[in-house]
């Protein structure tokens, strides 16, 4: 693998609202092209993290580099899926309407010539076999659908880095592993580099390289093997958790039940 | 007043709906007042009906609603210091336009703070009027609407309004689309979701400023919610959609002012009839629409499996 300089660069990196600190003291550095998962307790300032990556949330001390530069809302090279439940059973768009939105919706004015952005969309639709679906109404689709498009939305325009907050909390444990098996197919078919926000470990296991915990005020980073143990992860969550290996190898985390059933507690 | 003996010369003249189609429409468009009211209607129609697209993707009924309310307090007031009632309602709904924009989409228990101010407003309408005694039709007129006293410097005031609407909807349809469907999205792409919530409910405001004149401030539902409201049933795309709406608008302005041309009761009884049954239909014929599509969809993914594995 070439050397690349890393994604996303921490260095005392803080933030918070008003007076108000969520975490402080953050030094963390992100590789170009790996697949990190950010974990840790509710309210702990995951997604305050993805939000200052983003540029939405200006950090409150410290420096953060993000693709080599300051962050900045409306960065094109970031695609991002936001925390949500669902769309609006009666939301009546399309999803490629949706997704058509992804590559120009920022543009003042209406569409006048609008062959190159169906275009953009539909490669992006394609990308995450979503066609059969792609034609309707985005909030009569199931989890699994929207998510897809939602994926599709993120990739327009061929971005470097893609930002996840939970999109994986509302699916059920098939397509869980399904949206985890295409978001590591899309990093390594186009070099991406991937943070997601996620409150069972479980699917993801099997793909990360890096976790980023979030929790107590601080920041830190590890491998997997360093973090997946069930001293570290009880004294992140402050809960009894414990991790198993079965009979083939594979490793399960037990104890976060309580904060899967109640995501936003 | 003015209502009244428009309706008195209507009831004197006494139009009678012949079998020649020609000589009814020529019947209709006889007397200025008709004419202008065709105009002014129009133009009311496919403005809301546009702008009411976004009422419906942004569920913001209830702000579009209360607007109109807040609204009768400035048209009441104006009458009392003898200005044009339109100016009054212009400044009382583009103020709380704002402000409620500001509020953000977001924000839980806006609608209880809008209905906390608009009930304030409506006693301060209410106050007006005592204080202008004696000209109830006034009052009458902003609650009601009075397309019928419509003069042709009200049409031309409809008109440049409803380019103004029109031309500020076009501006920011793309952004503004985005962030009904996804605001934190598109504040993260860059749109700024703020000044565009804020901006929608000012041109909101003088759309519905201009609805007004036709249904009132009570009725305002019927051109503004409900077209587009039964557009989003028949269609998922946003520009198809919102053409539906106006035409709708359209059928349901044109319609009702033929019929109460040909009859003693008023037109926003029948413009908001006619909204209101066109909804219960559509409706009432959505289960059976939604049968035959899916068996033809059914035959469709039959043929279709074969090389496809869908999701869930």
């Amino acid at each position: 693998m070439k050397m690349q300089p890393p994604a996303i660069v921490a260095r005392d990196l803080a933030a918070g609202y008003g007076a108000h600190r969520v975490w402080a003291h953050a030094d963390f550095s992100i590789a170009a092209g790996s697949f990190t998962a950010i974990l840790g307790p509710n309210g702990g300032g995951k997604s305050t993290l993805i939000r200052t990556i983003l540029g939405l949330l200006p950090p409150a001390d410290g420096q953060l580099q993000v693709l080599g530069e300051k962050p900045r809302r409306g960065n094109r090279l970031i695609g991002y899926i936001p925390q949500r439940s669902t769309f609006d059973p009666e939301l009546s768009i399309r999803g490629r309407d949706f997704v058509s939105l992804g590559v120009d919706g920022h543009r003042w004015g209406m569409r006048l010539l609008g062959a190159a952005t169906a275009a953009a969309a539909d490669v992006s639709i394609r990308s995450v076999d979503a066609e059969s679906y792609a034609d309707r109404p985005i909030g009569q689709l199931s989890g699994g659908e929207q998510q897809r498009l939602l994926l599709a939305q993120a990739l327009v325009g061929n971005p470097r880095l893609l930002l996840m907050d939970e999109p994986l909390s509302q699916l059920d444990v098939r397509n869980q592993s399904l949206i985890v098996q295409l978001i590591e197919d899309l990093k390594r078919a186009r070099e991406l580099t991937v943070l997601l926000i996620a409150h069972d470990v479980n699917p993801l296991l099997p793909h990360i390289d890096h976790v980023l915990y979030v929790a107590q005020g601080n920041v830190a980073m590890g491998t997997p093997q360093e973090i997946i143990t069930s001293e570290s992860l009880t004294r992140i969550y402050s809960t009894p958790v414990e991790v198993l290996k079965d009979s083939r190898g594979r490793v399960f985390v037990v104890g976060l039940e309580e904060e899967v059933s109640h995501p936003h507690g | 007043m003015v209502e009244q003996s428009i309706f008195t010369t209507i009831t004197n003249t006494s139009p009678q709906v012949s079998w020649n189609l020609f000589d009814d429409i020529a019947a209709l468009f006889h007397y200025d007042f008709m004419v202008h009211a065709f105009e002014a209607g129009t133009i009311v129609a496919i403005v809301a009906g546009a702008i009411g697209y976004f009422v419906v993707l942004r569920s913001s009924a209830f702000a579009a609603h209360a607007l109109s309310h807040i609204g009768f307090a400035g048209a009441t007031g104006a009458v009392v210091l003898a200005v044009n009632p339109i100016f009054g309602l212009l400044v009382f709904t583009v103020g709380s336009g704002i402000a409620i924009g500001a509020l953000g989409n977001r924000l839980r228990g806006r609608d209880v703070t809008i209905g906390i101010v608009l009930a304030w407003t409506l006693g301060l309408g209410v106050l007006f009027i005592s204080l202008y005694s004696g000209y109830a039709n006034e009052a009458y007129a902003i609650l009601f609407g009075l397309i019928l006293g419509i003069s042709a410097n009200d049409v031309i005031f409809t008109l440049v309004a409803g380019i103004v609407t029109i031309a500020a909807l076009i501006a920011i349809y793309r952004p503004l689309l985005f962030a009904s469907v996804d605001e934190e999205l598109a504040g993260a792409k860059g749109v700024p979701v703020t000044a565009l919530s804020i901006g929608f409910m000012a041109i909101l405001a003088v759309a519905v400023t201009e609805a007004v004149q036709v249904v009132g401030v009570l009725l305002i539902f019927a051109l503004i919610v409900t077209p587009a409201a039964i557009a989003v049933r028949f269609t998922s795309r946003p520009f198809v959609a919102i053409a539906t709406g106006v035409v709708l608008a359209l059928a349901f302005t044109w319609a009702g002012l033929t019929i109460a041309y040909y009859s003693p009761h008023p037109v926003s009884f029948f413009i908001t009839s006619i909204a209101f049954a066109t909804y219960v239909v559509v409706r009432l014929a959505e289960p059976i629409g939604r049968r035959l599509r899916r068996k033809s969809a059914t035959a469709a993914s039959i043929q279709d499996q074969q090389g496809h594995t869908s999701d869930a």
